[in-house]
């Protein structure tokens, strides 16, 4: 009976860190109605400069608190408000998703430069008070973090409903020009709810940091559990959501209690809130066919089958010259950048051309890769075998998610590569338990894995661009367009969505195949959950509405860690800009390439 | 040739009741569906073309129940509809919004110039369907509503956007589709086309069914007038 209060007491206390981190989400999403996905990456940030000063320059613990939460935290939001998610507002969901993501890597970039890997302990607060109850004992910091949590819920509360800035807040939601003539200022009170919203996610990252550790990615991916939490209340409801936060922070708290602790159990618990996230979106109606006026996105112009051949024909001519040029060392890089050059096409088809934003794409990337490395050859069945099971895997869980839409799409799959993560690719089901996995390559050279690789992304890229040219090209952006319409038309939108995202996957978890026989070694940490974000970031500066775009996105991601490892400092800088280019980008939806195609149309016309 | 009918069909958004409890039959021919803005007409589309279920009611077409199927299901049993909020695809061209249309349907593509020409928009073929005039726009719906050959036809507003010559010859096409077998719907608020090439006309009144009755029925009634003029 104690150990049930002593851990409902726990599980109380980090509910209520959720729900500080939550609260600040809520907020920022419910009056500008962009979604923050660098919300739990600010977090962290303040979390590791709280750290820097409280315990790295020796400042009183309050001091520095104040100066965190009271002042960096506050300016942090205001810059992100004005430079980048004001020019979002408005913008469909994947653009302004993209932002946040670039945000988030532009932050961890930043924090690993700043703070390079290592312990960093940090001191909880009032550690020397505490309250026994019965034989279990609440300590001053968990104390702290309750009434912090009290504190928040009541001033969020009061503000939104007992204020005129809360009301004006809420009324620039539904209606800023409208609320502009009333001599509301929809931009200065946007500033203030990412001033407010990025305060909370530091005071919540934090009260959480004697709990979760000081680490880059861990603390980021709170985004998950907030953004849970945040469901319960379907993004809008404060008081919801501070439940939502509790309930996830006692399951969690009664999952280490009462749980087995073998490895898969161990594992099960921190896949909880992916689960209860999925729990919350199946509970949630089905999002009804959306009926909302014309809508069209310009995309760059689809190349007719004879500009596709003649292209297919100067890349392979390309490619040649390089394999008869360049070592074995860069042939090998070159076709690992095609091989991430699939993996964007895949997202090409289910992002530039279908509109569903996926967080997860690197996830079936990582079932090809087990696939085939299972099958302990890289031989084209095996391959094929891979993108067969990444397509299953996509269809199930395309029937499962798809029941929402945008937003709550894109998280889901977020939810969805996390779970993966967690309960799969991360446990011994997948690469053994050693973590690893040897594969044998399709052929020995470097040389000839460039060959193999660049046919590989011909054949792909010549499909995509006869699938977009075909009948279920059209159908996949009439559906984009217009859900609603196509039904009228006689046409199953639901058997659309999940055989695109479908093919999607099995083009990923082809690339997943020949990633794994690339590199004859494949691990668990080839395939975290957090290589999905860089994905998306590149597949949207490069240009995801397009091959030559994927192709480019293919080549940055091979030098992203090629820049890491020789030029620290500057991949830092690389990848803070590379935040900023997401943001001023996604505006954009067809990328860097499509800057060349305009310079090639102007210099003919 | 389709006979629709609506049994005691109500929606409710929460505490409005936008339709209430409305009963109404459509017979071969044009029909007219008129009343204020918020009577509950597109509603009443979207419960008819499957795209909202009814909080209570049912929809019959030939005799038989379709109130639990869905929009695709009915687009298959000869349902077909435009928007009054143009839902064109957008990023497509218009001759491609055809297509698509017709090959939901299996019909060839080929199909396509001859419906664009028809409703006479034939001109814009190569261009992207969110560039053209919303006239054109409306026509392209239709043109993509026909493609199905739809043996009920329901049109939200159809005329909106269309000059006094265009509305005209939208008349004429509107009587052939009726002597070609299709019962058509009209939403509309010029009175002239409704009165003029209708054969019969509901009229809808804070979501309830205020006459139902001949153009000369209907013009008559004093309830109608009341309706509009308040």
């Amino acid at each position: 009976m104690t150990a049930l209060l002593a851990y409902t007491v726990f599980g109380l206390v980090t509910g209520g860190a959720y729900a500080v981190v939550a609260g600040g989400l809520v907020l920022t999403y419910s009056t500008s109605k962009v979604f923050n996905v660098g919300h739990g990456a600010i977090g962290m940030v303040m979390a590791f400069l709280y750290w820097e000063l409280a315990e790295n320059r020796g400042l009183p613990q309050w001091l520095a608190l104040v100066l965190v939460v009271g002042v960096a935290a506050p300016l942090f939001g205001l810059v992100v408000e004005r430079f980048i998610m004001r020019r979002l507002v408005g913008a469909p969901v994947g653009i302004s998703l993209v932002a946040g993501v670039g945000v988030l890597v532009g932050l961890i970039g930043v924090a690993q430069v700043i703070w390079p890997p290592q312990a960093r302990p940090v001191r909880p607060f009032l550690d020397q008070l505490g309250v026994h109850i019965g034989q279990s004992f609440v300590s001053g910091h968990d104390l702290i973090t309750l009434l912090c949590a009290v504190l928040v819920a009541g001033g969020l509360y009061v503000l939104l409903n007992r204020t005129r800035t809360g009301l004006a807040m809420r009324a620039c939601v539904d209606a800023p020009e409208l609320a502009a003539l009333y001599g509301t200022r929809p931009h200065r009170l946007s500033a203030l709810s990412w001033a407010i919203g990025s305060a909370l996610a530091a005071l919540g990252g934090i009260l959480l940091t004697p709990v979760v550790q000081l680490d880059y990615v861990t603390m980021t991916l709170l985004v998950i559990t907030a953004y849970t939490a945040a469901l319960v209340g379907r993004l809008r409801s404060l008081p919801w959501t501070f439940a939502g936060a509790l309930g996830l922070g006692l399951v969690q708290s009664y999952a280490v209690a009462y749980l087995p602790s073998s490895p898969f159990w161990i594992s099960f618990r921190a896949a909880i809130p992916a689960l209860l996230l999925f729990v919350v979106l199946l509970a949630m109606p089905q999002s009804p066919l959306r009926i909302g006026g014309v809508r069209g996105q310009r995309g760059v112009a689809v190349p007719t089958a004879l500009t596709t051949g003649i292209a297919a024909g100067l890349f392979a001519a390309v490619v040649l010259a390089l394999a008869l040029l360049v070592d074995s060392v860069v042939a090998g890089q070159l076709a690992l950048a095609l091989v991430f050059g699939i993996v964007l096409l895949s997202m090409v088809l289910l992002t530039g051309y279908g509109g569903v934003v996926s967080l997860g794409q690197f996830t079936f990337v990582g079932i090809g890769a087990v696939t085939v490395a299972r099958l302990g050859s890289a031989s084209p069945v095996s391959l094929l075998a891979g993108a067969a099971v990444a397509a299953v895997v996509g269809a199930l869980i395309a029937l499962t998610v798809l029941r929402v839409s945008g937003l709550y799409l894109a998280l889901a799959t977020l939810g969805f590569a996390q779970l993966m993560d967690k309960l799969v690719l991360q446990s011994p089901i997948a690469f053994g338990v050693r973590g690893s996995l040897q594969v044998p390559p399709v052929v020995g050279s470097a040389t000839g894995q460039l060959l193999v690789a660049a046919g590989v992304f011909v054949l792909v890229g010549i499909g995509v661009l006869a699938i977009r040219r075909g009948r279920l090209g059209r159908r996949m952006i009439a559906v984009k367009d217009s859900s609603a319409a196509c039904a009228t038309l006689g046409l199953n939108v639901r058997w659309i969505r999940v055989w695109v995202f479908s093919l999607s996957a099995a083009i990923a978890g082809l690339a997943g195949g020949l990633f794994a026989q690339l590199r004859e070694t494949v691990a668990a940490s080839d395939f975290q959950l957090f290589n999905n974000l860089p994905l998306l970031l590149f597949a949207v500066i490069a240009g995801v509405t397009s091959v030559s775009g994927a192709l480019l996105g293919g080549v940055l991601l091979m030098l992203l860690p090629v820049l890491q490892s020789g030029f620290p400092a500057f991949a830092g800088v690389a990848v803070v800009l590379l935040g900023v280019a997401a943001a001023g980008l996604a505006r954009d939806p067809n990328g860097l390439v499509s800057w060349g195609f305009r310079a090639w149309t102007w210099r003919r016309a | 040739m389709s006979t629709l009918r609506v049994e005691g069909v109500t929606v409710r958004f929460g505490e409005v009741t936008a339709v209430d409890d409305v009963s109404l039959v459509v017979e071969p021919g044009v029909t007219g569906l008129i009343g204020p803005n918020g009577a509950g007409k597109t509603t009443l589309f979207d419960v008819i073309s499957g795209l909202r279920r009814p909080t209570s009611g049912r929809v019959l077409l030939d005799a038989a129940d379709v109130t639990g199927l869905g929009p695709h299901q009915r687009s298959r049993l000869g349902v077909a509809r435009t928007f009054q909020r143009l839902e064109v695809f957008g990023s497509l061209t218009v001759w491609e919004n055809v297509v698509v249309a017709l090959e939901s349907r299996r019909r060839p593509a080929k199909l396509a110039g001859e419906l664009l020409d028809r409703v006479g928009i034939g001109e814009f073929a190569r261009n992207q369907a969110d560039t053209v005039p919303t006239g054109a726009a409306r026509l392209l719906e239709l043109a993509r509503a026909l493609a199905t050959d739809p043996s009920l036809l329901l049109l939200d507003e159809p005329s909106s956007g269309l000059d006094r010559a265009e509305t005209e010859e939208f008349g004429e096409l509107l009587r052939q589709l009726s002597a070609e077998g299709r019962s058509v719907v009209l939403v509309e608020h010029d009175m002239d086309l409704v009165m003029g090439y209708c054969d019969h006309v509901h009229v809808l009144n804070l979501g309830r069914l205020l006459v139902s009755g001949t153009p000369d029925v209907v013009r008559a009634d004093a309830g109608v007038r009341e309706a509009y003029l308040g």
